[in-house]
C-alpha cells in the first residue's frame, strides 16, 4: 500500500441555510489533521471526500482521478467512524473480513491477511469475540484493521479517538503513526485535540465557517505566526 | 442516485401496493354493487338499519363506560400500592385478553353465565325463576367488559406511572390524602390519558364481531357488523350489506380521525408497566377498599379463564383427539395463520425498510415526501376498515364471479396479514430503524449492499422483534372469525369457524373442549411473542 494524493476542487455544498465550499491539496502520503470549531463543516468535508455527502459542484480527485461520481465503496478509500465501526452480531473477524469481501466469502488468503492485519494493531487471539466483549479502544483497533485488510490508499478518520480516555488515545494515536509508517498511506483526520495534531500530522487544515480557513504545516500553525482564529480556536 | 433506484424503496411500493390492493378490491366490489343496485342499496335505510346504528353506538358507548370507569380506580388503587402481592401476575394475566381470541372467550363467558353456566342456578334463584342464560345487551357488555378492562387499567397504570416519584414523596412528606393526591397529582394526568383510552376501546366495541354475533342472540341485539354477515351469508342481500357497510366504514372514519386529533396510540402498547420504587401512602382504609377493588378485578378477568379450563376438560377429549373435523380445521388453521403471519411480515418490512431508506436519503432534513408518509402510516388506515369490512367488499365482487368460497383461503390468509401489519410494524420498526441508522455508512463504505447486506447485516438485527410480530400475528390470524364466517364453507374451516359450528348445533361440550384447545395455542403464541420481545 502506499498512498495518493487528495484534491478537492471547488467542492461546494450546502443544506438549508449552511453554504461550503472547499479547496484542498494533500500530498501524497501526509497525515494531515482536520481542525475547527463544531458545526464549521469538518465532518462534512470528511463525508464529501467519502462520498455520503453529494456536492453542488467541483470534484473530488484522489491520485488525479475525479471520483466525484463513485459510490463510497469504489472509491479508494477507508473511512473509521467516532462509533458504529463494527456489526454488534459479527465477531472481530467477520468484521475485519467485511473488508475484504461484502458478502464474507474469504479465501485461505484473505483469512491470513486478516490474522496479520489483527496482530499488527495487537488483536491476536481475539478473533472471535463480539464487539460487546471489546474495550472502547480494542474496538477501535479492529476498525483500523480492517482499513488495513481493505488495502486503500486514503484512509480518513473522523474523531476516531473521542470517546476514549487520555492513555488509550495515546496509544491509538502511537499505532496510527506505526500503521503510516508501516502502509504510507495517506491520512486525513478530523480531531479537536491540539496534542493529536502536534503527534501525528504533517499538516493542519484548520476548517471555518464552511471553508478552508488554513492549510500550514503543524510547527507554523502552533507558532506565533499561526492565523488569530486558529489561535483564538486552541485558545493560544 | 434516484429514490426508485433503491431496491428498498422499490418492495416499499410493492408492499404499499399490496395492501392498496386489498383495500381497494374491497371498495371496488362495494361500489360495482351501489352502481349497479342503487334502488336496493337505497332502499335498505330503513327504520331496521337505524335501529343496528343506534345498538351499535349504545352497546359501544356503555362497554367504554364500563370498562373504563372501573379501570380508573383499579388503575389508581395498582399504582397506590407498588408493593400489591402478585401484582406482575396481575398486570401479565390482565394483558391475556388481548391474547385470547373472542371467541373463546365468548365461550367461557357462557360457561359462567349462560343457561346451563357455573352460575346459572345462582342466578336463577337471585332471578326467581328459571335463568335463561347471559345473552343480548347484558351478554356483549360483559364480553366487551372482560376484554377492555384490563386494557383500560394497562394503560391508564401506564399513564399514572409517568408520575415521577419525587411527586409522590412529596405528597407523602406534605400528608396528602386520597382525595387531596388524586386531584392533584392523579386526575391530571388521568385527564390527559382518557380520551385516548375511552376512544380506542370505543372503536374496538364499533367493530366487533365475534362477541356480538356469539352473545348478541338475535335482531334486537345486532350491530352493523353482525348485520352485514346476516346479509351476505343469509339474506342473499348485497344491496343491504352495501348500505351496512358504508356506514360502518362512516363511523369508523369519524371516530378514528377524532382518535388521531386527541393524539391517540392506536395500536395499544403492549409493555407491562415498570413499577418504579416509590412509596406507598395509602392508608389503612384506603388500603383495604384496594385491596378488594384489585382482587374483583382479578376474578373478573379470571373467571372466564377458569371457566374455559374446566369445560373443557369437561369434554370428551379423547374422543375430540380423533376427531378428522378437528384434524383437518387445525391443520387448515395452522397452515392459513403460518401463511398469513409470513405475509404479514414481509409487508411490514417492506414498507419499513422503504421508509427508513427514504429518511435516511433525506437525512432527517426537510420534509417527509408522499410516499415517506404513506409508508410510515399507511398500514395504519387499515383500522378504519375492519376485517369483516373488507371481507364484505370482496365477497361482493367475487359474488359477480361466481367463485367466492374457492377464494377462502387467500381471503383469510391476505386480510389477517394486512390487519396484523399495524402491530408488526411497531414490533419491527423501532430495531430496524435503529439498526440501519447505525449500518448505513459503514456499509456504503463496505459495499455491502443488496442480498449480503440483508444476510450478513440486517436479518440479524431484527430477526428477534421479526419473531415476535411473527407469533403475534399468528395468533391473531388464528383466532379470526371475522373472514372466515364470511368465506368458511364445508371445503374450508379453520378452528374459530368450526367451533362457531359446534356452538351453533348445540354440542357445547365439543365447542368447550376446541375453545381450550384453541386457547392454550393463542396463548402460546402470545407468551413467545412476548418472551422474544423482552429478551430483545
Amino acid at each position: 500500500m502506499s498512498g495518493a494524493s487528495v484534491e478537492l476542487a471547488s467542492l461546494t455544498f450546502s443544506y438549508g441555510e449552511t453554504r461550503m465550499e472547499f479547496d484542498l491539496k494533500v500530498p501524497v502520503s501526509s497525515v494531515i489533521a482536520i481542525m475547527g470549531p463544531s458545526g464549521s463543516g469538518k465532518s462534512t468535508l470528511l463525508n464529501l471526500i467519502a462520498g455520503f455527502e453529494t456536492p453542488q459542484s467541483g470534484a473530488v480527485l484522489i491520485d488525479g482521478r475525479d471520483v466525484s461520481a463513485d459510490r463510497p465503496a469504489q472509491r479508494p478509500i477507508s473511512m473509521v467512524f467516532q462509533e458504529n465501526n463494527l456489526f454488534s452480531h459479527l465477531n472481530v473477524e467477520d468484521n475485519v473480513g467485511l473488508g475484504r469481501s461484502p458478502s464474507l466469502r474469504l479465501t485461505q488468503k484473505d483469512r491470513q491477511d486478516i490474522a496479520d492485519a489483527l496482530a499488527h494493531t495487537g488483536l491476536a487471539g481475539k478473533e472471535h469475540r463480539l464487539p460487546a466483549e471489546l474495550s472502547g479502544g480494542e474496538r477501535q483497533r479492529v476498525a483500523l484493521s480492517r482499513a488495513l485488510v481493505r488495502d486503500r490508499p486514503v484512509l480518513l478518520l473522523d474523531e476516531p479517538f473521542a470517546s476514549l480516555g487520555p492513555a488509550l488515545r495515546r496509544e491509538m494515536l502511537s499505532l496510527v503513526r506505526q500503521l503510516h509508517f508501516d502502509h504510507d498511506m495517506t491520512i486525513l483526520m478530523v480531531t479537536h485535540h491540539t496534542d493529536d495534531a502536534q503527534l501525528l500530522a504533517d499538516k493542519i487544515a484548520f476548517v471555518d465557517d464552511g471553508r478552508i480557513a488554513a492549510f500550514e504545516d503543524t510547527t507554523t500553525m502552533f507558532s506565533p505566526s499561526a492565523p488569530d482564529a486558529f489561535r483564538a480556536y486552541i485558545g493560544s | 442516485m434516484g429514490q426508485l433506484s433503491d431496491r428498498r424503496v422499490l418492495a416499499g411500493l410493492a408492499g404499499l401496493t399490496a395492501v392498496g390492493l386489498l383495500i381497494g378490491g374491497a371498495f371496488a366490489g362495494l361500489i360495482s354493487q351501489a352502481v349497479t343496485e342503487w334502488s336496493g342499496a337505497v332502499s335498505a335505510l330503513d327504520p331496521y338499519l337505524f335501529r343496528i346504528t343506534r345498538f351499535t353506538l349504545w352497546q359501544a358507548l356503555l362497554s367504554t363506560l364500563l370498562s373504563v370507569a372501573p379501570a380508573i380506580l383499579i388503575a389508581r388503587a395498582l399504582a397506590r400500592h407498588p408493593d400489591f402481592p402478585g401484582r406482575s401476575i396481575i398486570l401479565r394475566l390482565f394483558a391475556l385478553p388481548l391474547a385470547l381470541p373472542a371467541i373463546v372467550a365468548a365461550l367461557g363467558i357462557l360457561a359462567l353465565l349462560g343457561r346451563a353456566g357455573i352460575f346459572a342456578d345462582l342466578l336463577g334463584w337471585l332471578n326467581g325463576g328459571q335463568w335463561q342464560g347471559i345473552y343480548g345487551l347484558s351478554g356483549i357488555l360483559v364480553a366487551h367488559v372482560f376484554f377492555n378492562l384490563p386494557l383500560a387499567t394497562r394503560l391508564l397504570l401506564h399513564a399514572l406511572e409517568t408520575v415521577p416519584g419525587d411527586q409522590w414523596r412529596l405528597a407523602a412528606q406534605l400528608g396528602m390524602g386520597p382525595a387531596t393526591s388524586f386531584r392533584l397529582i392523579e386526575w391530571p394526568v388521568l385527564r390527559a390519558a382518557l380520551p385516548g383510552v375511552a376512544g380506542l376501546i370505543f372503536m374496538l366495541c364499533i367493530t366487533s364481531f365475534t362477541i356480538v354475533l356469539t352473545l348478541g342472540g338475535g335482531p334486537r341485539a345486532t350491530t352493523l357488523e353482525v348485520a352485514i354477515y346476516q346479509a351476505l351469508r343469509f339474506d342473499f342481500d348485497p344491496a343491504r350489506a352495501v348500505t351496512l357497510t358504508i356506514i360502518q366504514i362512516a363511523l369508523t372514519v369519524m371516530v378514528v380521525t377524532l382518535l388521531i386529533r386527541l393524539g391517540t396510540d392506536m395500536v395499544g402498547d403492549p409493555n407491562l408497566p415498570v413499577s418504579r420504587r416509590r412509596p406507598s401512602i395509602a392508608s389503612r382504609r384506603e388500603t383495604i377498599f384496594n385491596f378488594a377493588l384489585i382482587l374483583s378485578a382479578l376474578l373478573f378477568v379470571a373467571a372466564p379463564f377458569v371457566a374455559i379450563i374446566v369445560s373443557g376438560l369437561q369434554a370428551d377429549l379423547s374422543r375430540l383427539a380423533s376427531d378428522p373435523a378437528l384434524h383437518r380445521a387445525t391443520l387448515t388453521s395452522l397452515l392459513l395463520a403460518i401463511i398469513s403471519a409470513g405475509l404479514s411480515i414481509l409487508l411490514s418490512l417492506s414498507l419499513t425498510v422503504a421508509r427508513s431508506a427514504l429518511e435516511l436519503k433525506r437525512r432527517g432534513q426537510g420534509h417527509p415526501s408522499i410516499l415517506e408518509r404513506l409508508l410510515d402510516t399507511g398500514a395504519g388506515f387499515v383500522l378504519v376498515v375492519p376485517p369483516v369490512v373488507v371481507g364484505a367488499g370482496w365477497f361482493i365482487l367475487l359474488l359477480h364471479s361466481g367463485n367466492v368460497f374457492v377464494m377462502a383461503p387467500i381471503m383469510v390468509i391476505t386480510v389477517n396479514a394486512v390487519m396484523a401489519m399495524p402491530f408488526a410494524i411497531r414490533a419491527i420498526r423501532p430495531a430496524w430503524d435503529g439498526a440501519s441508522k447505525r449500518h448505513e455508512k459503514l456499509c456504503a463504505s463496505l459495499g455491502i449492499t443488496g442480498f449480503n447486506r440483508l444476510r450478513l447485516i440486517d436479518w440479524p438485527s431484527i430477526r428477534r422483534p421479526a419473531l415476535t410480530a411473527f407469533a403475534f400475528a399468528m395468533a391473531l390470524s388464528l383466532g379470526d372469525l371475522g373472514v372466515i364466517a364470511l368465506f368458511g364453507s364445508d371445503a374450508v374451516k379453520t378452528l374459530p369457524y368450526l367451533l362457531f359450528e359446534r356452538m351453533g348445533s348445540y354440542r357445547t361440550a365439543d365447542a368447550a373442549g376446541i375453545a381450550l384447545f384453541l386457547g392454550i395455542v393463542c396463548l402460546a403464541l402470545m407468551m413467545l411473542a412476548d418472551r422474544t420481545r423482552r429478551n430483545a
